[in-house]
Formats: C-alpha cells, sequence, structure tokens
C-alpha cells in the first residue's frame, strides 16, 4: 500500500489518503462539539441534562485530554506502523485538543464561576486542581500560536524544544483529571498509565540513542 | 386534626406523573398559571395525548407507582419543586452507578417490597418489621424541601414521609442512646454497584440523638404524592433538609441506636472532604471547590441561570441552629 504521496500528487497538489484522513479527523473533532452545541440549546433531540453546565465542563474537559494524549501517541505509533505521514496528524489532534481545552476553561469562568474573579481568584490559589488545569491551558496557548507552517519555518530548531512543552500540559491534564475525581480513579488512572507509557516510550529511545 | 378518608381514586385513572409534567410545560408555553391548573384534569383531556414512553422518567416507572394519601405539612417551603423527570432522572445513588443518570437506568433491580427493617441496639423494644407494618401508625405528609448536594447543586424535592422522632419514640431508645446508625441494604444482585469497592458498603449514616428527634428530619416513602421510586431510595430513606444530601441514606434496612458515634460511609471515604456532621454552610468550603453558592437545578435560564447563594443550614437554620450552639462550625464540619 502506498500512502506517501505520488510525485504526481505533490506536484498537481493532489489529495493523498493521508490528506483524506486528516481531513476526516477535522471533521471528526468537530461532531462532539457540535452535538454539545446543539445539548446547550435543546436541538435536534439533543440535550444536556439536569445539570448542562455540569455536563458541558465534563465533556470538554474529557475530549481536551483524550486528544492531548493521542497527540503524543502519533509518534511512538508511527515508528511502530512505520508510517512516516502519521506526522500529519499530530497537529490536527493538538489544535482540537487545545480548542477542547480553552472551550472547557471558558465554560468553568462564564457559566460555572458566572465571572466572579474573587472566587475564581480564590479558586486559582486555594485548589491544586484548578491550579493545574489553568496551567495546562497557559502553556497550550504558545503551542497553538506557532502551530503554523511558518511558525515552524521561523522558529526552527527552537520549534521542536518548545513544543515539547505539550509533555507537560498532557501531564498536567492527566493529573487535573484525576484531582477532581470524587471518589472513582479507574477511568483517570488509565489516562495515567497510558500517558506514562508514552512518555516512558520516548524516554527509552533517548537513551538507547 | 383532620380525618383522612381513604382515597377511592382507581390507579388506572391516575395521570402518570411523565404525562402530567408533559402538560404542565403545554400550559406553561399556553401561558396559563398555577391558578388555572387547579380546574382540573378533565378541561384538559384534549392534551392527553403525551406519550408517556417518551419521558426521560418513564424508564423508572415501575408497577409501584401508587398514590400516596397525605396531608400538607407547615413545614414546606413554597418554592417551585423541581420536575419529577430532573428528581428521578440525576441521583447520586453509586450502588447503582457511578454517573447521574445511572440509577435512573439501573435501579430496576432492586426489589423494595417485600422489605423487612431491623431496629435494634440501645432500645427497649428492637425488632425486626415488615416495613408496610412499621410505617403504618404514621400519616403521610408532604414535605417540600429544599435539597443541597455537596457537590453545590440543589432542587426542590416534594417529598413525602414522617417525622424519623415519631418512629424512633416507638422502640424506647434508652438512656444511652446518644446516635442513631442507619444501614442500606448489602446485596450485590440487587445493587450492582455494590459489587465494585467504591465505597465500604453498605452505605451507613448516622445523626445525633436530638437531630434525628428533630421534627424536620423525616423518613420518606414517596415523592410528588406517589412511591418513591427505586433511584430515590425505595422503600425507605432519610431526609434531612438542612444537611448535604449524602446525608440522605436510602433504602434503609436497618436502625440502630449506639452510644458512639456511627461510622459514616463517605467520612470514612474522605474524612478530610466529608464530615459527620455535614451541615450546609457557604462557610466552609469542600477542599476543591466553594460551598458559598450553588446551581439550582431546572432554574430558568438554562446554560446561563445565575447561581443562587447557599443558606447557613440550607435556610432552615431558624429550627436547627440551636442544635449546634457552642460547636465550632469549622472543626465540626
Amino acid at each position: 500500500m502506498v500512502l506517501t504521496p505520488s510525485r504526481e500528487q505533490a506536484r498537481y497538489g493532489m489529495l493523498t489518503r493521508w490528506d483524506m484522513l486528516r481531513y476526516g479527523l477535522h471533521v471528526g473533532l468537530l461532531v462532539p462539539l457540535l452535538l454539545l452545541g446543539l445539548g446547550a440549546f435543546e436541538l435536534a433531540g439533543q440535550s444536556l441534562g439536569p445539570d448542562p453546565v455540569e455536563t458541558l465542563l465534563r465533556e470538554l474537559g474529557w475530549w481536551a485530554v483524550t486528544l492531548l494524549v493521542a497527540g503524543l501517541a502519533v509518534t511512538p505509533v508511527r515508528h511502530w506502523l512505520k508510517q512516516a505521514p502519521l506526522l500529519r496528524l499530530r497537529r490536527p489532534l493538538g489544535l482540537w485538543g487545545f480548542t477542547y481545552a480553552v472551550l472547557h476553561f471558558t465554560v468553568y469562568l462564564v457559566l460555572d464561576r458566572q465571572l466572579a474573579w474573587a472566587e475564581i481568584l480564590k479558586d486559582l490559589i486555594k485548589r491544586p486542581y484548578i491550579m493545574v488545569g489553568f496551567a495546562a491551558v497557559v502553556l497550550l496557548l504558545p503551542l497553538a500560536a506557532t502551530s503554523t507552517a511558518w511558525a515552524m519555518r521561523k522558529l526552527g530548531r527552537r520549534w521542536q524544544k518548545l513544543h515539547r512543552l505539550a509533555y507537560l500540559a498532557a501531564v498536567l491534564g492527566v493529573l487535573h483529571f484525576l484531582l477532581q475525581v470524587k471518589k472513582d480513579l479507574t477511568e483517570p488512572l488509565i489516562y495515567a498509565a497510558v500517558l506514562g507509557a508514552l512518555l516512558g516510550w520516548r524516554v527509552i529511545r533517548h537513551r538507547s540513542k | 386534626m383532620r380525618i383522612h378518608r381513604p382515597t377511592t381514586i382507581l390507579p388506572s385513572e391516575i395521570t402518570p406523573r411523565a404525562v402530567r409534567d408533559e402538560r404542565r410545560a403545554v400550559l406553561k408555553a399556553l401561558g396559563l398559571g398555577a391558578g388555572q391548573l387547579a380546574i382540573g384534569g378533565s378541561a384538559f383531556g384534549l392534551l392527553n395525548t403525551a406519550n408517556a414512553a417518551t419521558s426521560a422518567a418513564a424508564p423508572a416507572a415501575s408497577a409501584s407507582r401508587t398514590k400516596l394519601v397525605t396531608r400538607p405539612s407547615p413545614y414546606s417551603t413554597r418554592e417551585a419543586p423541581n420536575s419529577y423527570a430532573d428528581i428521578t432522572g440525576y441521583n447520586n445513588f453509586y450502588e447503582f452507578g457511578l454517573d447521574k443518570t445511572d440509577p435512573a437506568a439501573n435501579a430496576h433491580t432492586l426489589k423494595p417490597r417485600p422489605w423487612k427493617v431491623t431496629i435494634d441496639g440501645e432500645c427497649d423494644k428492637p425488632g425486626t418489621y415488615d416495613l408496610d407494618a412499621l410505617i403504618k401508625p404514621h400519616a403521610l405528609e408532604d414535605r417540600i424541601y429544599r435539597f443541597r448536594c455537596v457537590e453545590a447543586w440543589s432542587m426542590v424535592i416534594p417529598w413525602v414521609g414522617f417525622p424519623l422522632g415519631d418512629l424512633l419514640k416507638r422502640f424506647a431508645p434508652n438512656s444511652r442512646a446518644k446516635f442513631v446508625e442507619f444501614t442500606t441494604l448489602m446485596d450485590p444482585a440487587q445493587m450492582p454497584g455494590q459489587r465494585r469497592p467504591v465505597l465500604d458498603w453498605p452505605y451507613r449514616e448516622g445523626l445525633r440523638m436530638d437531630e434525628a428527634m428533630h421534627p424536620l428530619a423525616i423518613l420518606a416513602v414517596g415523592l410528588y404524592g406517589e412511591v418513591l421510586p427505586n433511584q430515590n431510595g425505595a422503600p425507605l430513606r432519610l431526609v434531612v433538609p438542612w444537611k448535604y444530601g449524602f446525608k440522605n441514606i436510602k433504602s434503609i434496612v436497618r436502625i440502630r441506636f449506639t452510644e458512639k458515634a456511627p461510622a459514616t460511609a463517605w467520612n470514612v471515604a474522605a474524612p478530610d472532604e466529608y464530615g459527620f456532621f455535614a451541615n450546609v454552610n457557604p462557610d466552609v468550603d469542600h477542599p476543591r471547590w466553594s460551598q458559598a453558592r450553588e446551581r439550582r437545578i431546572g432554574a430558568g435560564g438554562g446554560l446561563f441561570a445565575a447561581k443562587i447563594d447557599t443558606q447557613p443550614f440550607n435556610g432552615y437554620a431558624a429550627q436547627v441552629a440551636g442544635l449546634y450552639r457552642g460547636l465550632d462550625l469549622k472543626k465540626w464540619f
């Protein structure tokens, strides 16, 4: 199976299968957001349930953490499958992870805390899981801002260095997930284990070089 | 005292709650007020086309959806109750799963009849009773109470029940009875959530004797004038409206008088997060969130509904604050 673009495809700007997959991923990751949007206005049979703010927070947060971890899985999977073009799926995963994280944070600020700044500030200072979540969103900002091809060219080698922040953001995201659970830690612990494996793979590879 | 004749209404004549909710929504949409609703259902017979099966509450509806004979209570709030769908579709009942929609989906495995309750411990007349015999001497009251979850959301719930103290007195607690311990059914076949060690099963709760004897504390057997649905703690649950929701233990099989404070499920699980008293208190935060305000489920405005200020003792301070005079509420949260 030839998945790398052929010379003709590259020359005439034709869509490769990888392009299709990438566009499909963009559309696919827009779907949960659309469903939540419909639910927010009780349209098309969608509903956020009796506590809509809680549902929004939980769903947006879940997608953010899932996509950030999935973004870190791209490189190991690429090596495993020996499919270099897989790398092109990393940007959609990261950008959508960022989008969900920002929306999650916005829902917290506007709908949950209702812009009560004193309360928000107290949250930030007093509550570790808020601090950790906030830090993750802040770390994602420069990554999203430098996600264009232009920024990659401009930053050169420094781009890769900067984008290692994605590891830290994912760690903080999973930690935030873990800390907010009331009782059952199963799901966030699975995320922590997956993230640990993905980062561990990198450490081992780096050492054996 | 008013004497109530038993109802002569056939169960088949009772409008299902879900249908009634939908009718209300229609009437609301038509701009009709609550006062006009009182002129009776027959005038709105045309609206009786709503399909109960489409309602979120419908899966929970069981054969035991029987109307109860009740009387109003001066302890009821005048605030508008939440919809039946919200009250029966959004529950924390970990014996049936951890998501709030799990109990409505899973609680059908609970068999609320026949049901036995044991009353023992420091009392002169211990015994095990069939539930119907146990509650028979008590006149049922409508108690519309605010309900404040420790997770900072709230509802208004029209319970049907009777004062807990009236029941406790019948068993003649002795002078060593300082606390009352309540225990939920332990049966993983009926409560599949008990197969996972989420809490130290069975769920247990407790009250100080004076709290238990307070007239606001009730044992609930119904909701919206009907028999309590499984997911709300059938067939017998505690309701202590000035405390966080988790104190209101569900599906009770044992009530025991004790000399020492009993261990309680959430306090054992996370002592720094959930105290024994668990009185609603806007000034004492949960370690992970503020308790100063709450989100009223079903409040107008949906996503953008303003939060409301949480009241000390959930708005029942005038009645119960005296129970805690001299107690440091920050220490004994």
